[in-house]
């Protein structure tokens, strides 16, 4: 079977999905590099770390994993109901995905507000007072889950664009490469919190 | 994909290793709430371990993708746990 209307359709979708997977190495090897500088502080600065992670709120942290977790089904089903040729459903999964990570980022946010409220953010009158290994712990924090949530933002561009594009039928079920690769992006978002999760919130 | 064919996984799977994440989460919170001390650490990273490779098996497709993605992968974890080894020999031994 030659299907004529293809013929011409230069196409890798092998070497595009590589090429998403070494760049999500590329972006492990980063936040890696980030876990390294924590767990140094971390033991250098035992107790001032027990001490500052005791104020952030285990249970936000654990809503937003549980909000992740589900994100990251939705997205991933997508991928198998564009296979299953169910558009339709596809576009719901997806959009489910994007409120989810939305829903992620108004929490983020009610907790950022809420510590800066508190006068716990970087160069700030109370943190200066507070031992070295505090200010260390809260400078991580913000740095890390802020490069975190950047990710969000962009999984929610990438995955919104990729709507656009199914919506449209550019992305069918014979040509979803770039809805799968959109996905492995958004599982990378969840890996990097699946580790940042108990290292601020859980080991006190 | 082998022989072009890709691989469609069930609807089904995706909400077990969910749910089996889920469980995953409030152990570790959980345990983590216990004063086990050093135990407490341990615990929660190996729930996430755990967590993670289930992501990567399931939810990223490792499990029936081409095998040199998950080769490649785990070529990435032996070289983020030997940099955290080798950091940390050197401050516990300087």
């Amino acid at each position: 079977m030659i299907d004529h209307s293809h013929i011409d359709e230069h196409r890798d979708d092998e070497g595009a999905k590589t090429g998403m997977w070494i760049f999500i190495f590329t972006e492990l090897l980063l936040f890696g590099g980030l876990f390294i500088v924590y767990s140094v502080y971390r033991y250098l600065n035992p107790l001032a770390f027990h001490m500052a992670a005791e104020e952030l709120d285990v249970w936000l942290g654990t809503l937003n994993t549980v909000i992740l977790l589900v994100s990251s089904m939705t997205i991933a089903m997508a991928v198998t109901s564009i296979q299953l040729r169910n558009k339709r459903l596809t576009l719901i999964l997806m959009g489910i995905t994007v409120f989810l990570a939305l829903l992620f980022m108004v929490n983020k946010y009610f907790e950022w507000t809420g510590k800066i409220s508190h006068g716990i953010f970087p160069g700030s009158e109370i943190l200066h007072q507070s031992s070295q290994g505090e200010i260390l712990f809260f400078g991580l924090y913000y740095a890390m889950t802020g490069l975190h949530a950047l990710h969000i933002v962009v999984g929610v561009a990438f995955i919104a664009y990729v709507m656009r594009l199914v919506k449209i039928d550019d992305v069918k079920h014979d040509d979803f490469v770039i809805l799968e690769n959109s996905a492995l992006y958004w599982h990378l978002v969840d890996l990097i919190w699946i580790f940042l999760f108990p290292l601020f919130y859980l080991i006190t | 994909m082998e022989n072009g064919q890709p691989h469609i996984v069930k609807y089904q799977t995706f909400a077990v290793v969910l749910i089996v994440l889920l469980v995953f989460t409030f152990s570790s919170v959980a345990i983590t709430q216990l004063d086990l001390g050093v135990y407490s650490v341990t615990a929660a990273l190996v729930f996430a371990s755990l967590k993670s490779i289930l992501v990567l098996m399931y939810f990223m497709h490792l499990k029936f993708d081409n095998k040199f993605y998950a080769i490649m992968m785990t070529g990435i974890v032996l070289i983020l746990i030997s940099l955290i080894s080798i950091t940390f020999l050197d401050y516990l031994y300087r």
